[in-house]
């Protein structure tokens, strides 16, 4: 079958294997010749896409939960959104979460994901105490930071390379309410916004939203948010429920001009205005704070049939600056504006393939338009020469030389990876497109 | 425990399913079959996901001395049992084989009569609950393409009829589940049309609403008591020269 991520490019011919046991799974991955574990698909690109795909949402229960201690145990294909089901009414949340709750556990180790928190409590690798990882050798490995460390180290960020995660223990997040209370700060240019970023950063929760089609003096205007976890009781007596908003699904793709350049000018400059106007505090639900998107089951199909590119880089914080400004520059230059730029700035990084380092990470999603691979390539100049790197979980096109750039500790991954995977059973288009296989580098 | 349920063969698709339905409304549930443990593992999610009981139990359908003291053995009598195994087979095969016509008719069928006939007279002893018999719409008319295991469905349809009819008034009710196609690791080699194919979390969900809405035959999807009824009309005389 014709399999694709959440952006609908590539879009490849695959098998897909599923399977509910740990036996089931240890068979599999013994007849593959070659093979990439794969989540819920909500990745952007081919870092789980190959001939042969292990597909792991079937894999997917709850082994323990500690709820004096705040410890979750389950298999690697149980969807953050379970988790936050089961969780939440026993007061806890997840440490760390993405932009959606439509992803596995096992993606969120793989890709060692970040939230709007990375600042103060890292990327998702940081709150997982130990996994049980399936080499393909058909060995079962405990690793944690005592044991195993290196391999437990490696496999956050790892993108599914060195073994099939069977199962996790992370430590969660006492909760007291669903609700949290943001404000929202308008920024007239970059400097006000990264200015945001520094006095704020005792803030639990921050991101901002960046208008990328202003040049001149309003280059980089944008929204500033910050957000905290309400106290019980503050917003609302309303106990802990999950709180799943109704979901809406698109009936079909729309045509990709649906939004042309002009018509995201006009919605920016709206959007701007009116968030700038409400300057208070504001109460919102878990669900529409961290996961606004997944309302809406298929919003990918918004960018019609061809798909979409997503490009997140993230740059040293030195150069932040200075790069962001030349992005910014390069994107109104080619007039291919994106769709949605959100920054934030990271703390540093832990796994050797994790991506995030200390500095400003920004994320752009463009329209697959004739003429986006060449400003693609520009940005990836810039974001080269600045010493930045570009998010694995979120590639489709980056050249070998561009990853072994950005990514030096790769080298110790690939020694790792020959050691567990001799016969380089695991791979996918990405790593084989990025010379993540043996001898390759 | 509060009102257990009786899942037999719980290791399949639909039935895991459906356990995670009955589990969410707050049974407790016994997973029955031979993987007891994975069906441990699968207890123990659902313990964890709805805050119930749930326990995995050994159980082979094919041993039927063993049921009377399997059904007795449970620690806490069900209020309702759930009948959710059963295997496609190999249909040329059985042709051919007898070991594989018998393993099939075995299956689907006295198995079934084996464990039911057990649990559908401690149910009338305890004047409440309900038996959920999972059959097929293959038993619903003879084709050539899977004969040996309709006719095991149409047996296992008939004999929950005629249970339903005896235990009528007696408090305890009968329900008839007769899938279509459904998307499950038995069907998994089978090239099914998407229109008509359920999803086991939609059969679940409709055999679920029977369970409690005291329905006596659902179809799932529903379209399919529909496309069966048109298949029932065809008179013999056509119907043998059709190929479906």
């Amino acid at each position: 079958m014709l399999v694709s991520n959440w952006n609908n490019y590539p879009r490849v011919e695959a098998a897909l294997a599923d399977f509910r046991s740990q036996d089931e799974a240890l068979s599999i991955l013994e007849e593959a010749n070659k093979c990439i574990p794969r989540g819920l698909g909500r990745s952007y690109g081919d870092c789980s896409l190959g001939a042969d795909i292990i597909s792991t949402p079937g894999f997917k229960r709850l082994i323990h939960l500690d709820p004096q201690k705040g410890t979750l145990e389950c298999e690697s294909g149980t969807s953050l959104d379970q988790i936050l089901s089961v969780i939440i009414p026993h007061g806890w949340f997840l440490p760390v979460t993405p932009g959606t709750s439509r992803i596995t556990l096992g993606g969120a180790i793989s890709s060692d994901v970040h939230g709007k928190n990375h600042h103060l409590h890292g990327a998702f690798g940081r709150h997982v105490l130990d996994l049980r990882l399936l080499t393909p050798q058909g060995q079962v490995l405990e690793c944690s930071r005592n044991e195993n460390p290196e391999i437990f180290q490696a496999v956050c960020g790892g993108m599914g390379l060195l073994g099939l995660i069977l199962s996790a223990r992370i430590s969660l997040m006492p909760l007291e309410s669903v609700f949290i209370r943001q404000k929202t700060i308008p920024a007239a240019d970059l400097d006000q916004l990264m200015g945001l970023f520094e006095s704020y950063h005792q803030s639990t929760y921050t991101v901002a939203w960046m208008d990328c089609l202003k040049s001149g003096r309003n280059l980089g205007r944008g929204l500033f948010m910050h957000g905290e976890h309400c106290r019980a009781g503050e917003a609302s007596r309303r106990g802990l429920t999950h709180p799943d908003s109704k979901v809406l699904s698109l009936p079909f793709n729309l045509p990709f001009r649906a939004l042309s350049p002009l018509g995201i000018k006009a919605f920016n400059s709206l959007y701007f205005y009116r968030k700038s106007r409400r300057t208070g505090y504001q109460f919102s639900n878990i669900a529409s704070f961290f996961y606004p998107l997944d309302v809406i089951d298929n919003w990918n199909l918004l960018y019609g049939k061809k798909g979409f590119l997503q490009y997140q880089f993230v740059l040293p914080s030195r150069n932040s600056r200075e790069g962001l400004q030349k992005i910014l520059q390069h994107i109104n230059s080619f007039g291919q504006p994106p769709y949605l730029a959100v920054l934030k700035l990271l703390g540093p990084g832990e796994g050797p393939l994790s991506f995030a380092q200390y500095g400003y990470t920004l994320a752009l999603d463009f329209p697959m338009r004739p003429g986006v691979f060449s400003l693609l390539k520009a940005l990836d100049r810039v974001v080269q020469k600045l010493g930045g790197r570009i998010y694995l979980a979120k590639d489709a096109r980056m050249q070998k030389h561009m990853f072994w750039q950005g990514y030096p500790r790769a080298k110790e991954f690939l020694e790792l990876k020959k050691k567990l995977d001799p016969e380089n059973k695991l791979s996918s288009l990405q790593s084989r497109r990025l010379g993540l296989c043996q001898n390759q580098y | 425990m509060s009102k257990p349920v009786l899942i037999l063969g719980a290791g399949s698709d639909m039935a895991k399913a459906l356990a995670h339905e009955l589990g969410a409304a707050g049974h407790d549930l016994y997973l029955a079959g031979r993987n007891l443990e994975e069906l441990q593992k699968d207890a123990r999610d659902l313990e964890i996901r709805y805050g119930i009981k749930a326990r995995g139990v050994y159980f082979d359908a094919l041993d039927f001395a063993s049921h009377e003291n399997f059904y007795d053995g449970l620690e806490t009598r069900p209020y309702g049992v759930v009948l959710a195994f059963g295997i496609l087979g190999d249909e040329s095969l059985a042709r051919s084989s007898r070991e594989q016509w018998e393993k099939i008719i075995h299956t689907n069928y006295t198995g079934c009569v084996s464990i039911l006939t057990v649990a559908a007279n401690r149910l009338e002893q305890a004047k409440e609950g309900f038996v959920a018999g999972i059959s097929s719409v293959a038993g619903d008319r003879g084709r050539a393409a899977n004969y040996v295991y309709g006719s095991a469905k149409a047996g296992l349809s008939t004999f929950l009829s005629g249970l339903r009819n005896r235990l009528h008034g007696s408090g305890v009710r009968v329900i008839t589940v007769k899938p279509g196609f459904v998307r499950t690791r038995m069907t998994r080699d089978l090239d099914l049309p998407s229109r008509l194919t359920a999803t086991p979390e939609q059969a679940a969900k409709d055999i679920f609403r029977a369970i409690t809405k005291k329905r006596d035959i659902v179809y799932t999807r529903w379209v399919w008591r529909w496309i069966m009824l048109v298949i029932k009309g065809i008179p013999e005389k056509i119907f043998k020269r059709m190929s479906i």
